[in-house]
C-alpha cells in the first residue's frame, strides 16, 4: 500500500468518526440546545419533586430556557431544594410560578415557568416563591377514592 | 590474531535439565566457524546465549572484551547493533517489502537520508544478487531467495559478528551452494567473524575455517575441516558420513527391552 | 477422589486466570512505557489505523444500520401499545448511544481486528520475526505492539460513534420513512432525552475503555502464543472469547457507575 493512499484512507476514517460524533452531539443529543451562552442561578422549594432529575429541562411557554442543576433536601424546611441554571437572555418576574409538569402521560418531568405580572425581575440566586409540586399519581388516585367513598355516604 | 568471541566454561540448564555442560570456545577475528551437532544437542541454545537472549547458569561469554550477561539492557542493545543474526527460515518481516526489510535497521538505528538508504539497500541486495526483487513482498520469493534477502538484511549495518542459525535448512542444492558461498564472501568482505550453527556437514566443511562438534551438551571434537574429514573418532565419523548407527544410536533407549515390550518372553515361556 | 480432583481443577484455573491477568497488566504497563516511538513516528500508528480502523468500517457501518433498523421496528411495536410512538426517536438513540453502540462495536472490533492482531503477532513470533527484531536491537514492544495498541485505542471510540450514528439513521429509515412516525417528534424527543455529557460522552468513554481492553487482550494473546500453528489458532480463539467477556463485564461495571440512579 502506497503511503499516500494509506494516509487518505485513514484520514477519511478519522473524519467519518469525528463527523459521527458531531452528529451524535448536535442532531441526536442536546448539545445544540445547551446554553453555551451565560446562565444565572435560580432556586425553588417544592414539597414533592416526584420523578424530577438533574438535567431535566426548564421551560416557559414550551420553550427551553434552562436546566435543573441539582436537587437536594433542605433539612430545615423538609422540602426539596431545586437549583436551576437559566439562560441570561431570559428574565422572569418575581411572582413567576414554577410547576413540576409531565410531558405526556408517561413522559419525562420538567419544570414549567408561568410568569406573573410583577415589575421586578428575579436576579442571580433568586427564588421562586410560588411553586407547585409534582402530581403523584398514587396520591391522586387515593384522593379520588376518598372523595368517592365520602360522596357515597 | 585475537579472538572476538570467548566462551569460557559455559553451563546452561532449563529447570533441572542440563543443556550445555562446560563449553569452551574461541572465535578468531575474520574466521568462519561452524558449530555442529545432531538435532537437539544445544546448538540453538548456545546461539541464544551469544545473542544475550539467555543467561548462562555458569561461566561467561565475552564478545569484544565485554561479558554479555553482565550488560544492562542498553549495553546489550548497543552490542546487538554490532551483531547480525540470520534466523532459521530467514524471519523476514512479512508485512514489509524486500526493500523495507533490508532498510529496516538503517531506518531504526541511523539518521541516514532516504537517498543514502536507497543506495545502501541496493548495494546490499546487489551483493546477494537480488537487486531486482526490491519491490516484491517476502511471500513472493522462493525459499532460497528469501534466505538471500535475509542475508542482505543481516549484514545491513556491517556487523562485526554474524550468527547464522541453520542457514542451509530446507534449501535446494543450488541455493545451498549460493548461500554457503555468500556466507564466506560476505564475511571476508566485511572482515567480520561468522558463526554458523548447522547440521549440514558437507556444505559447511567447504566454507569454514574451524569446526566444533557438540553432542549431549559437551564439545566432542574440534578442528579444521581437513582434520575433521580425516578424524577417526567414531562420533565424528558417523556424523560426517551420515551413518545410521554408531555412538548416536538408532534406537532411543527405553525402559524395557524389545522382547519385554512385545511380550515375547511371555509367549516363549508358555 | 473425583470431588477433590474437580475442586483442584477449579483452583488451578483460578490461579491461572489471576496469573494471566497479572501478566496482561504488566504487558499493558510495558506497552505504555514503550509508546514513545509511536508518537515520534506517528506513521507507524497510521499504518495500523488502516488495518484496524478502516478495515472494520464496513462491518461496523452495516451492522450499526441493521441494529438501528431492528430497534426501530421492535421499538415501534412496543411503544404503539402505550400510544407513545413519538418516543421512538429517544428509544433508538438512547439504546444506541448508551449501550448498543459501544458494546456491539467493541464486540465486532474484537472479532474483526482483535483476532487479526493476535494472529499477526502470533505468526510473527512463530516465524521468529519478533526474535529477529529483538536481535536487531529494536524493541518489538515499541515497534510492533505499541503502534497497534494506540491504533486500537483511537479507532474504537470513532467506530462506536459511527455505529451509533448509522444506527440512528437506520432507526430513522424504518421509523419515519417506512412506518411513518412523525419526523418532527422523532428528532425532538430524541434531542430532549439524549444528554450530550451524560449519554454521548459516557458512551465515548465506554468505547475508549473497551478499546483498551480489546487491544491489550489481543496483543497479549498474540505475544504470548506458543509459536506453533495450534498455538496461534488457540490464541486467536481466546482473544475473541476473552475480549467479548471483558467487554460485557466492563460494560456492567461502567453502566453501574455512570447511570445508576440518574
Amino acid at each position: 500500500m502506497e503511503r499516500i493512499k494509506l494516509d487518505l484512507w485513514v484520514g477519511a476514517f478519522v473524519v467519518a468518526g469525528i463527523a459521527a460524533l458531531v452528529v451524535l452531539a448536535l442532531k441526536v443529543g442536546n448539545l445544540s440546545t445547551y446554553n453555551v451562552s451565560e446562565t444565572y442561578q435560580l432556586q425553588g422549594y417544592f414539597t414533592n419533586v416526584g420523578g424530577l432529575k438533574p438535567t431535566a429541562s426548564v421551560r416557559s411557554a414550551g420553550v427551553l430556557v434552562g436546566r435543573v442543576t441539582s436537587i437536594t433536601l433542605d433539612t430545615e424546611r423538609y422540602e426539596a431544594k431545586v437549583m436551576m441554571s437559566i439562560d441570561k437572555r431570559y428574565q422572569f418576574p418575581k411572582d413567576t410560578f414554577a410547576n413540576i409538569l409531565t410531558s405526556g402521560l408517561l413522559g419525562e418531568q420538567y419544570i414549567g415557568l408561568q410568569p406573573g405580572g410583577d415589575e421586578d425581575m428575579l436576579a442571580d440566586g433568586g427564588e421562586f416563591k410560588k411553586t407547585q409540586s409534582a402530581i403523584v399519581v398514587e396520591e391522586l388516585i387515593g384522593k379520588f377514592m376518598f372523595n368517592k367513598s365520602e360522596s357515597s355516604n | 590474531m585475537s579472538a572476538l568471541v570467548e566462551i569460557q566454561d559455559v553451563n546452561f540448564s532449563y529447570d533441572q535439565r542440563a543443556i550445555l555442560k562446560g563449553i569452551n570456545m574461541s572465535f578468531g577475528k575474520g574466521k568462519v566457524i561452524a558449530v555442529m551437532g545432531g538435532s537437539g544437542c544445544g546448538k540453538t541454545t548456545l546461539f541464544r546465549l551469544i545473542g544475550g537472549a539467555l543467561k548462562p547458569t555458569r561461566g561467561e561469554i565475552k564478545i569484544d572484551g565485554q561479558v554479555i550477561h553482565e550488560l544492562d539492557d542498553k549495553g546489550l542493545y548497543e552490542m546487538r547493533r554490532k551483531m547480525g543474526v540470520l534466523f532459521q527460515f530467514g524471519a523476514l518481516f512479512t508485512d514489509m517489502s524486500v526493500f523495507d526489510n533490508v532498510a529496516f535497521q538503517m531506518r531504526e538505528h541511523t539518521n541516514l537520508s532516504e537517498e543514502l538508504i536507497h543506495d545502501l539497500v541496493m548495494l546490499k541486495l546487489h551483493a546477494v544478487g537480488l537487486r531486482g526483487t526490491h519491490n516484491l513482498m517476502p511471500a513472493e520469493l522462493s525459499g532460497g531467495m528469501a534466505r538471500r534477502v535475509a542475508l542482505a538484511r543481516t549484514v545491513a549495518l556491517d556487523p562485526m559478528l554474524i550468527l547464522y542459525d541453520e542457514p542451509f535448512a530446507g534449501l535446494d542444492p543450488i541455493s545451498l551452494t549460493v548461500v554457503g558461498q555468500l556466507i564466506r564472501k560476505l564475511n571476508d568482505a566485511l572482515g567480520a567473524t561468522s558463526v554458523v550453527v548447522t547440521h549440514d556437514v558437507q556444505e559447511s566443511l567447504k566454507i569454514v575455517d574451524y569446526v566444533y562438534f557438540i553432542a549431549d551438551g559437551v564439545i566432542v571434537a574440534e578442528g579444521t575441516p581437513d582434520e575433521i574429514r580425516a578424524s577417526d573418532k567414531p562420533f565424528v565419523h558417523q556424523f560426517v558420513h551420515g551413518e545410521m548407527d554408531g555412538p548416536i544410536p538408532f534406537h532411543y533407549p527405553g525402559a524395557n527391552s524389545y522382547e519385554q515390550d512385545l511380550k515375547v518372553s511371555a509367549y516363549a515361556t508358555r | 477422589m473425583p470431588l477433590v480432583k474437580s475442586v483442584r481443577a477449579i483452583g488451578h484455573r483460578a490461579v491461572n486466570t489471576v496469573w494471566r491477568v497479572g501478566l496482561a497488566t504488566r504487558f499493558l504497563f510495558l506497552t505504555l512505557t514503550h509508546s514513545g516511538m509511536s508518537f515520534r513516528r506517528f506513521g507507524l500508528v497510521v499504518k495500523e489505523l488502516f488495518s484496524s480502523g478502516v478495515m472494520s468500517l464496513i462491518i461496523i457501518g452495516v451492522a450499526g444500520m441493521f441494529v438501528g433498523m431492528v430497534l426501530g421496528l421492535q421499538g415501534f411495536e412496543t411503544l404503539k401499545r402505550y400510544g407513545s410512538e413519538s418516543a421512538l426517536g429517544s428509544l433508538v438513540a438512547l439504546s444506541l448511544v448508551r449501550e448498543l453502540g459501544p458494546v456491539l462495536a467493541a464486540l465486532l472490533f474484537a472479532s474483526r481486528a482483535g483476532s487479526a492482531m493476535t494472529a499477526e503477532i502470533g505468526l510473527m513470533k512463530a516465524t521468529e520475526q519478533i526474535a529477529a527484531m529483538e536481535m536487531m536491537a529494536v524493541s518489538p514492544i515499541a515497534r510492533v505492539v505499541a503502534p497497534r495498541f494506540w491504533a486500537g485505542v483511537i479507532s474504537m471510540p470513532l467506530l462506536a460513534a459511527i455505529f451509533s450514528a448509522m444506527g440512528v439513521f437506520g432507526g430513522y429509515v424504518v421509523g419515519v420513512v417506512l412506518i411513518g412516525v412523525d419526523e418532527g417528534s422523532f428528532w425532538s424527543q430524541m434531542q430532549a432525552t439524549v444528554d450530550f455529557q451524560h449519554d454521548v460522552m459516557n458512551g465515548v468513554l465506554k468505547s475508549f475503555v473497551f478499546g483498551v481492553a480489546v487491544t491489550v487482550i489481543a496483543l497479549f494473546e498474540g505475544f504470548d502464543a506458543p509459536p506453533t500453528a495450534e498455538g496461534v489458532s488457540g490464541a486467536t480463539t481466546r482473544t475473541v472469547v476473552q475480549s467479548s467477556l471483558a467487554i460485557l463485564m466492563l460494560d456492567f461495571i461502567l453502566t453501574a457507575f455512570m447511570f445508576r440512579g440518574a
